[in-house]
């Protein structure tokens, strides 16, 4: 993004949303964070397709999951679905 | 367009490692499960894809100026306006490809909207849109209320849920009114493809969203979405209750393909094994909407809701042809 803020006969007509919402960090919203056990995960991945702001990646690399604190909101979701319970909300 | 119809396999890696096309940064609330459901929806795509969506809130949450989370191209017009969206949308597409200046082979469409948006003020556009047999997939995602206001009722809240515009108090008990059975009507359009999802079951839901844009002309997917802000639950707890509404029957899962009733494994299951039915309550409880229900003077309402669940249910089982057992 350019220091300068576009004028009105730069930006897209009618609206148009033209920036990638990834850029938009809604990690600051949350009160709990999740914190992950390493000896309970089994690595099912259900927490990655709960998780309503994909803030939990799977890497493949690592064949390993990680939480993307930038976006997560703290909503507790992975900690409730996670079946060997090695998921814990802990104060941020 | 001809497409090999073999069944689609995949494993929980396969669809952890599929780029999200619905991206993170949107301005959902905590535990709003209709954003799992749009992000399990586009991992279920087969190829180039045009997404339309009514107002609502998955169209707020995601298209917050500047910013948008679709990887998708996407459009938004009016609140009634995405069947008939989606039927232009298809349209051009047809005649882009009869004279020749379409890139790809095949495009699919995707229609979003909530429930206010689909059993209300949606429902004339989507009517006639599967009645002019437009090939594209409608979503529904029922968070039963119209939350992106502030929790107004809809056609789609269910008997007993208090609202602000029905209140729970001393003149009414919530909702008077019972929740449209928007699929079976669906089902009577005598289209192609229908079926209800619930993102617990989020291979069932893949599975059907795949079906649904696979099959030659409209199909209509409607899912349970809990909305923790709107039902008063817990957030962490929005997922389990998707669960909890299969696992009572107040939501089964089924698939009507050319007006065959067929039930979904989950529901499959309870019909085999009726025992595995929960109570209602078991649904009912720990969401504060329904908290009402629970005082001694409001018993009959909550007699009334098991009472109606078991009535669609025996109906359903009729429907796809289970003997009901007591």
């Amino acid at each position: 993004m350019s220091a300068r803020e576009k004028s009105w006969k730069e930006i897209a007509p009618a609206g148009v949303c033209s920036r990638t919402s990834t850029t938009f960090l809604t990690g600051d919203w949350k009160t709990y964070m999740p914190v992950r056990d390493l000896e309970k995960c089994t690595r099912c991945l259900l927490c990655v397709l709960f998780c309503p702001d994909g803030a939990i990646h799977w890497k493949q690399e690592k064949s390993d999951i990680e939480f993307d604190y930038n976006f997560c909101k703290g909503c507790g979701i992975c900690a409730n679905e996670c079946p060997t319970k090695a998921i814990t909300m802990k104060v941020e | 367009m001809e497409m090999a119809k073999q069944e689609w396999k995949f494993t929980t890696k396969d669809i952890a490692e599929k780029p999200d096309l619905f991206l993170s940064g949107h301005r959902a609330c905590a535990g709003c499960v209709p954003t799992t459901v749009l992000r399990l929806i586009m991992k279920a795509l087969r190829g180039p894809t045009i997404v339309t969506q009514a107002t609502g809130c998955m169209e707020v949450v995601s298209s917050i100026y500047p910013y948008t989370s679709w990887a998708v191209p996407w459009l938004h017009t009016a609140f009634e306006t995405a069947a008939a969206n989606a039927s232009g949308i298809e349209a051009a597409l047809k005649a882009l490809k009869r004279k020749g200046r379409l890139k790809h082979e095949h495009v699919d469409v995707i229609a979003i909207a909530g429930d206010g948006g689909t059993y209300d003020i949606g429902f004339q556009a989507l009517s006639g849109a599967v009645e002019r047999g437009h090939d594209f997939l409608f979503v529904l995602y029922d968070n039963e209320a119209y939350m992106n206001t502030g929790i107004q009722r809809s056609g789609g809240t269910p008997k007993g849920a208090a609202t602000t515009t029905s209140p729970a108090g001393t003149a009414i008990p919530g909702k008077l009114e019972y929740k449209k059975p928007i699929a079976d009507i669906m089902v009577a359009h005598e289209i192609p493809y229908v079926a209800t999802a619930s993102p617990y079951y989020w291979r069932d839901l893949l599975e059907k969203v795949r079906k649904g844009l696979e099959v030659e002309g409209p199909a209509f997917l409607h899912v349970l979405a809990p909305c923790p802000r709107g039902w008063r639950s817990d957030q962490a707890k929005s997922i389990e209750y998707s669960r909890l509404a299969v696992e009572t029957c107040v939501f089964p899962l089924w698939e009507a393909v050319n007006g065959q009733y067929q039930l979904s494994v989950a529901s499959k299951l309870i019909a085999l094994a009726p025992q595995k039915k929960r109570p209602v309550t078991d649904y009912l409880q720990g969401q504060g909407r329904f908290r009402h229900l629970f005082s001694p003077q409001n018993k009959h309402l909550l007699e009334d809701f098991q009472r109606i669940t078991d009535e669609r249910w025996r109906r359903l089982l009729a429907k796809c042809g289970v003997s009901a057992k007591p």
